[in-house]
């Protein structure tokens, strides 16, 4: 058995990370780029970076992921890497014709200092910028913060390079939304799109990392929010961020730069939080929400209502990332369920581990941050021993260990298909997330009941 | 007609028709969707099938997470190289330095988990920093009475190769530390096979039917202590020459011991790894076991393979592996199969190794150094590929063009060396390039209608010129009848 050497005994670690629950910002960061149409994620740093975050996205998506790098030598490590973004600016250019580079930096490019902006700068200088082409950058070293900050930071990094004030508001309301699956921001588009709002969304993955197959290889699929849309939403007449951790930095500087008043709300995972996403849609465009809406949450509570004892009460154990991990603590609740334990290796803050306490009591272990990673979680639920566990693909051998079904609900999912074409969020994703931890529960009592007790109506 | 990079004009050869030498070996260009990886990753897929031993990724968090279980090395007994041991350095190391934290972190690693060595694997960071990551693990050493082993791998140094390099350096570490166990007159190391989907096994077992003993396998379900003794084995025999040869070089000087480049994948290869064993040891009982091993088991598969070929009969591949060794063995793989590579390319191939690539490829083929997915498209596009064969980033995107996939790279399930594991290479094969999924492809449909259009359009013509002929024929037949009239009157 793997995993056979995790003692059950809690002792502290000052040093070590066993089995992460995070990994770094930069594949974060490519992830928001690809959020954007006609956009090429560029990493500043030696090839390996960019090859490990492509194969990071391709095995989570089953997609192909573009990017390209930088790809330092020794000699770039010593004297900058100046002269290997020049080049590359030039290369991808004329090779790839993308309609934006988004660079981000590696733990090695910001060592040595590389100041992308002086060089983008020169690069523009220089004339290797066409017209109507744009390089931006974001900072995204990986000592620092996880891939959910590396996200929140390139979405920063997308408000400040296009997003502009003119002065004058158009009617779109701007949605932000935390570090999702693409099935995700297509149903928050949905609920928009069916409450009639005008609305501006990016990042938007949609479409880019879960486009049909269509005979032909892209380099750059149909999705993506364009450039000019980003540029309105510097006039939109309101912002909602949805999650904290993965859009904050970005919510705040739409606000400052181009005085866009911001929301900030929870991912709608669940209930609650979709009530608050479309009561807070509904105010702010002042419409009334339609029956279609109403009928999708009727349909989530009508089916908690059928099923309710399945669930309340079950123990559960949570890892992920930190907006989602809100969602979802939220949704446990919404149903009945106890939440044991919440972890996750990005170092989320303290307002972020008192906001899950707050909700969910003092029952809960709640750890973000240093040495919060899959082995302390491992011994957590060998002390208090959940039903079900929610995490990402490396969740498996915990979830094997404890004999406990997993829901795979974070990144990365490497085993397992479907987190790219349904949501976990709105009523819909609601729906389904559900109906994931019935079938879960319910096969779990058909396995386990005694041949007197297995029924056929449940 | 592909678009190359400028930079890449002489990276990319169509044979019979480019008569220059490929250029290879250099770093990728500046910009490139490389598909390469780095020196630490050469060194961990290297070092990473060692089973007792701790790997400790002193680094900031994405290279350990990057890595974990990357590849699928199996273990027969301890898995402790499947779990991800990280220092996670943050900014505070960076400005101050990661030793303290290095060191603290081997001493809880090593006191948990009790582990028969330590790898310390450096990345661009703590090369940057100038970590004296010798000094911490000389001094851990020490303390706790096993080999604690730096590993120098810093992303930055150069290619995924000069990581394999680093990776022979501290396996070399290893070896000659055991001089008591027995070893026998007919032994042998397998270097550079990692046990992917239990490779090793399969391979193993036919050396042990030969009558040879493997004192170590490096690193396939490796373990320190086999790899101690490996210095009394009397042959080293290399599989993935890109990555070991280096290490067999250092043993070979070191130890008197000859080495033998081999590959398993395919029939002759397979074949030929094993009579070239046999031969060495001059020994008439190897000799026969061997003969009556090949004999057998090519006697069952081929009858096996037969069935398969049927279908792929002239079907088209494209090849994009890391090692250019294992592309030597597709092409003739696939020859099997009935199948003609059309396309061919490796991330690491030597001036030697292309050379060889155009001695065994028809005409047309595309031979490509360190591509991307562009080209790598365009000329699967180009040359009508069937298949194609690749790693983990080349999988979607020959789905995406509707065509069949096959992966030689550390995720496959399948074991492909071996005799059985040709039979599976052709069942995958099989299974991807004849899958009914494939005439869903737009692509595949439009060019189906091309094809029936083309073909109608050909039996319009036919009938037309049938016509035409049967009209002509008519019109002699009557100018004859005429003539013969006129003569006739």
């Amino acid at each position: 058995m793997l995993l056979r050497h995790t003692p059950k005994e809690i002792s502290e670690r000052k040093a070590l990370t066993i089995n992460p629950a995070k990994t770094c910002q930069p594949v974060g960061a490519m992830y928001a780029a690809l959020g954007i149409h006609r956009c090429l994620p560029h990493s500043h740093g030696s090839q390996g970076c960019c090859a490990y975050h492509r194969s990071a996205l391709t095995r989570h998506y089953a997609e192909p992921i573009m990017a390209s790098t930088s790809s330092f030598t020794e000699g770039a490590s010593v004297f900058g890497g100046q002269s290997n973004m020049l080049e590359s600016i030039q290369n991808i250019f004329a090779l790839y014709d993308p309609d934006i580079i988004a660079v981000n930096t590696t733990c090695l490019s910001e060592v040595i200092g590389d100041d992308l902006k002086q060089i983008i700068n020169r690069a523009m200088g220089d004339n290797k910028i066409p017209p109507g082409k744009t390089v931006m950058y974001a900072s995204t070293p990986s000592f620092k913060g996880s891939h959910v900050t590396g996200y929140a930071n390139m979405l920063s990094a997308i408000v400040q390079n296009f997003a502009v004030a003119t002065g004058t508001r158009n009617d779109a309301i701007t949605i932000l939304p935390s570090f999702i699956e693409p099935s995700d921001m297509s149903e928050i588009k949905h609920i928009a799109e069916e409450m009639g709002i005008k609305y501006i969304m990016y990042p938007d993955t949609s479409d880019v990392v879960n486009a049909p197959m269509d005979g032909k290889f892209h380099m750059y699929p149909k999705g993506g929010t364009t450039k000019e849309l980003i540029r309105q939403s510097g006039d939109s007449r309101r912002a909602i961020a949805l999650g904290r951790v993965g859009v904050f930095p970005a919510a705040q500087l739409l606000d400052t730069k181009c005085k866009v008043k911001t929301d900030i709300l929870d991912l709608p995972i669940g209930i609650t939080a979709t009530d608050t996403f479309v009561d807070t849609l509904r105010k702010i465009a002042g419409v009334t929400v339609p029956e279609s809406i109403n009928d999708e949450r009727g349909r989530l509570v009508d089916v908690l209502c059928d099923k309710a004892q399945y669930v309340y009460g079950k123990k559960v154990s949570l890892m992920g990332d930190p907006d989602t991990l809100f969602g979802l603590a939220q949704f446990c609740k919404d149903a009945g369920m106890q939440v044991l334990h919440v972890v996750t290796g990005t170092p989320a803050g303290a307002k972020w581990d008192r906001r899950v306490k707050e909700l969910l009591g003092d029952g809960t272990i709640v750890k973000s941050g240093a040495q919060a990673d899959l082995f302390y979680l491992h011994q957590l639920m060998q002390n208090d021993k959940p039903d079900l566990l929610f995490g990402n693909t490396y969740c498996k051998y915990i979830a094997r260990d404890m004999d406990i079904p997993l829901i795979r609900t974070a990144f990365p999912i490497y085993d397992r298909m479907g987190h790219s074409y349904f949501p976990i969020t709105g009523y819909r994703g609601g729906l389904h997330l559900l109906i994931k931890v019935l079938d879960a529960f319910m096969d779990r009592q058909d396995r386990d009941a005694p041949e007197e007790k297995f029924e056929l109506v449940m | 007609m592909v678009e190359v990079l400028a930079a890449r004009k002489q990276q990319v050869l169509e044979k019979g028709k480019d008569v220059f030498n490929i250029e290879c070996e250099k770093p990728s260009t500046a910009g490139s969707v490389s598909q390469r990886a780095c020196v630490f990753c050469g060194s961990r897929v290297v070092l990473y099938p060692i089973a007792d031993a701790v790997h400790l990724i002193h680094g900031p968090i994405g290279c350990a997470a990057y890595t974990w279980e990357l590849r699928g090395s199996l273990s027969s007994g301890p898995e402790l190289h499947r779990l991800s041991f990280s220092t996670d350095i943050r900014e505070h190391e960076v400005i101050y330095g990661g030793e303290k934290k290095l060191y603290a972190a081997l001493k809880e690693l090593i006191g948990a988990y009790k582990p028969n060595a330590a790898f310390v694997y450096c990345t661009c960071i703590i090369g940057l920093i100038g970590d004296d990551v010798e000094a911490v693990c000389a001094k851990v050493e020490k303390e706790v009475g096993i080999p604690v082993i730096p590993v120098h791998s810093e992303g930055f140094k150069g290619t995924k190769k000069d990581g394999y390099k680093a990776a022979c350096e501290a396996a070399f570490k290893l070896v000659g530390k055991d001089d008591i166990t027995p070893v026998s007159k007919t032994s042998i190391n397998i270097l550079g096979e990692f046990n992917l989907a239990g490779e090793t096994w399969i391979i193993k077992d036919y050396y042990k039917r030969m009558g040879v003993e493997v004192t170590a396998c490096i690193t396939g379900d490796g373990r320190v202590a086999e790899i101690g003794r490996a210095h009394r084995a009397k042959l080293n025999v290399v599989q993935c020459s890109g990555s070991m040869t280096y290490l067999a070089k250092m043993m070979e000087e070191k130890y008197g011991i000859p080495y033998i480049r081999v590959s398993y994948f395919g029939i002759e290869d397979m074949s030929k790894a094993l009579y070239d064993v046999a031969e060495y040891f001059k020994d008439e009982t190897i000799l026969h076991n061997t003969q009556e091993l090949v004999k057998s088991e090519v006697n069952a598969l081929l009858p096996k393979l037969t069935e398969y070929r049927k279908d792929l009969e002239g079907k088209k591949a494209g090849v994009y592996v890391g090692g250019s060794f294992k592309a030597f063995s597709m092409v003739k793989a696939l020859r099997h199969l009935g199948m003609e590579t059309v396309v061919v390319g490796s991330q690491t191939g030597s001036p030697e190794d292309y050379e060889y690539l155009k001695e065994i490829t028809n005409e047309g083929t595309i031979i490509l150094d360190d591509t991307n997915p562009l080209e790598l498209s365009g000329f699967i596009l180009e040359k009508g590929a069937d298949l194609l064969i690749g790693g983990v980033k080349e999988r979607p995107i020959a789905y995406k063009m509707g065509i069949g996939f096959c992966d030689h790279n550390h995720e496959r399930k399948e074991a492909l060396a071996g005799y059985e594991g040709m039979l599976n290479f052709a069942r995958e094969v099989h299974t991807s390039v004849t899958s009914p999924v494939w005439k869903y492809s737009p692509a595949r449909i439009k060019a189906a209608e091309a094809a029936q259009a083309a073909e109608a359009a050909q039996a319009a013509e036919a009938a037309q010129a049938a016509e035409a002929a049967q009209a002509a024929e008519a019109a002699q037949a009557a100018e004859a009848a005429r003539a013969g009239k006129e003569i006739l009157v």
